[in-house]
């Protein structure tokens, strides 16, 4: 079990204007500076992952044979 | 009857012509059941209308002379899609039939229906003050809609005009979202508890992060699913975000006070349930940039003060540390070069340029090149004029320090020689 959830893409993207917000504002060394900016590229990177994604997904919500739901491929046809 | 004959005193009953009460009862029942359609339809208002336990339901209907007294069993007003209350106008059909144990006779209702749209309205009008009483519409009780849904999920017809419309919005704000559609009836008998059930798949699945329950446009009586208390009650209890999207602007139901949020139409469900990508992307692109413009400034100004410096301190210790920038320098422009697009190309390119500066700069580059740099108590001595005969210098080598004696004060100015 991971120690820290993985973050929302909401909280990626809040988290990125704190980082320009301190950048903009003068970082006191370089390694902090490198290290903000660092985080950075890697948060903007998980944000185009999202941003990304072309396709829609249609899916559908079920009980199968024994009754349990599931989430399954949506048959346009069925 | 003979008013005149004395009252008996007692009588034994004799034969057929005495009838016991059940006897009597019973040839009421058979000559009153007998005498009317096995199906009547009755119109009244109700009075004295109890329902206990969910279970059966004993009312009366009134007209100004007359009572009716009325029973409707369970499992049969289950079916019910309002909830009967005195005051009502209803018209009832059923079979009528003696009830001997009260010696009554009473109408063994099948079927109950509202008289006109004026008293469906007025049962909307009751049931809306009940659940609001009961503070299911309470603006504290209403969920905040996620602002980036990964997984929307719909409570519609699949054939319906609603989904096609939520699948066309989605699509176009936000291509690459996960649709997840659990067919249900909208309209007619049976569609309220449908609806309901729908909504708390969603619940127990945990398979969306806001739900869009609704359906296209219809008359009164297409859109009645969504006044009815089970769905309502449903969609207030919902533990996702709901949005109401039911018919259109001017429709209002009950389900549309109950939900999270209310949209006018199945299309501006949508449109409020998720942001425009295009938007959010712009703003990204905004804020990289203005990371690496904040960046890149940082390093000017580091620069800059890298040049300020570099004629003044003592060697010990700055040709270190400059070499520790450089490679700090070093790393963080192949990290910077792992990053995607022109802005950080262009970031690695300003770092390059710095690290270069720094490298050219570093005094211990230049005593490398085979140079020595002559100092006195740890400050550099660059003229021939601060060295006086007799002194001791300090010769700083690349690769270690020699103490050395001024001989001569008058040596030649090399560098105007050549």
């Amino acid at each position: 079990m991971p120690k820290k959830a993985k973050a929302t893409f909401e909280e990626d993207l809040a988290r990125l204007a704190e980082i320009v917000a301190a950048l903009e504002e003068g970082p006191e060394t370089l390694d902090e500076m490198l290290a903000l900016y660092e985080e950075g590229v890697a948060i903007t990177k998980r944000l185009q992952e999202v941003l990304n994604e072309a396709e829609t997904k249609i899916k559908k919500l079920s009980r199968d044979v024994n009754g349990e739901l599931e989430v399954e491929d949506y048959d346009e046809a069925g | 009857m003979n008013e005149d004959r004395e009252l008996p005193l007692f009588e034994i009953p004799r034969g057929a012509e005495v009838y016991t009460v059940s006897e009597l009862t019973e040839e009421v029942r058979a000559t009153l059941e007998g005498a009317f359609d096995a199906e009547l339809a009755v119109r009244g208002e109700i009075s004295n209308f109890k329902h206990h336990a969910a279970r059966h339901m004993y009312f009366s209907l009134k007209d100004e002379a007359a009572v009716l007294r009325c029973v409707f069993f369970h499992p049969a007003n289950a079916r019910l899609r309002f909830a009967p209350a005195d005051g009502l106008e209803v018209v009832a059909r059923g079979r009528l039939g003696v009830y001997p144990p009260q010696g009554s006779y009473q109408l063994y209702v099948s079927s109950l229906a509202l008289r006109g749209e004026g008293e469906l309205m007025a049962a909307l009008e009751r049931l809306k003050k009940k659940l609001a009483a009961e503070g299911l519409f309470d603006d504290e009780r209403k969920r905040p809609l996620p602002r980036f849904p990964r997984r929307m999920g719909v409570v519609t017809s699949p054939s319906g005009a609603a989904f096609r419309d939520i699948r066309n919005v989605l699509a176009r704000r936000w291509p690459g979202i996960t649709i997840i559609l659990r067919p249900a009836q909208v309209q007619g008998e049976g569609a309220a508890g449908d609806v309901a059930r729908a909504i708390a798949d969603f619940d127990e699945a945990g398979a969306a992060d806001v739900l869009i329950v609704g359906r296209g446009g219809g008359s009164l009586e297409d859109l009645w699913a969504f006044n009815e208390e089970v769905a309502v009650r449903a969609i207030a209890a919902s533990r996702t975000p709901t949005i109401s999207a039911v018919g259109h602007e001017v429709d209002w139901t009950l389900a549309d006070f109950a939900a999270d949020v209310r949209a006018p139409t199945p299309s501006a469900a949508a449109e409020l349930a998720v942001p425009v990508k295009e938007d959010v992307r712009a703003d990204v692109a905004q804020m990289r940039r203005g990371a690496v413009a904040a960046a890149a400034e940082y390093i000017a100004g580091a620069r800059e003060g890298v040049t300020a410096a570099r004629g003044s301190y003592g060697f010990r210790v700055v040709p270190r540390r400059v070499d520790e920038r450089r490679q700090h320098v070093d790393e963080t422009a192949a990290r910077a070069s792992r990053g995607v697009g022109h802005a950080l190309v262009a970031f690695r390119g300003r770092y390059a340029e710095a690290a270069g500066a720094f490298r050219a700069l570093s005094p211990a580059a230049t005593l490398a090149r085979g140079y020595n740099v002559a100092s006195r108590d740890g400050r550099t001595v660059k003229r021939a004029a601060q060295a006086g005969a007799g002194e001791r210098l300090t010769l700083n080598f690349a690769d270690g320090r020699r103490a050395v004696d001024v001989i001569d004060g008058e040596a030649e100015d090399i560098a105007q020689k050549s």
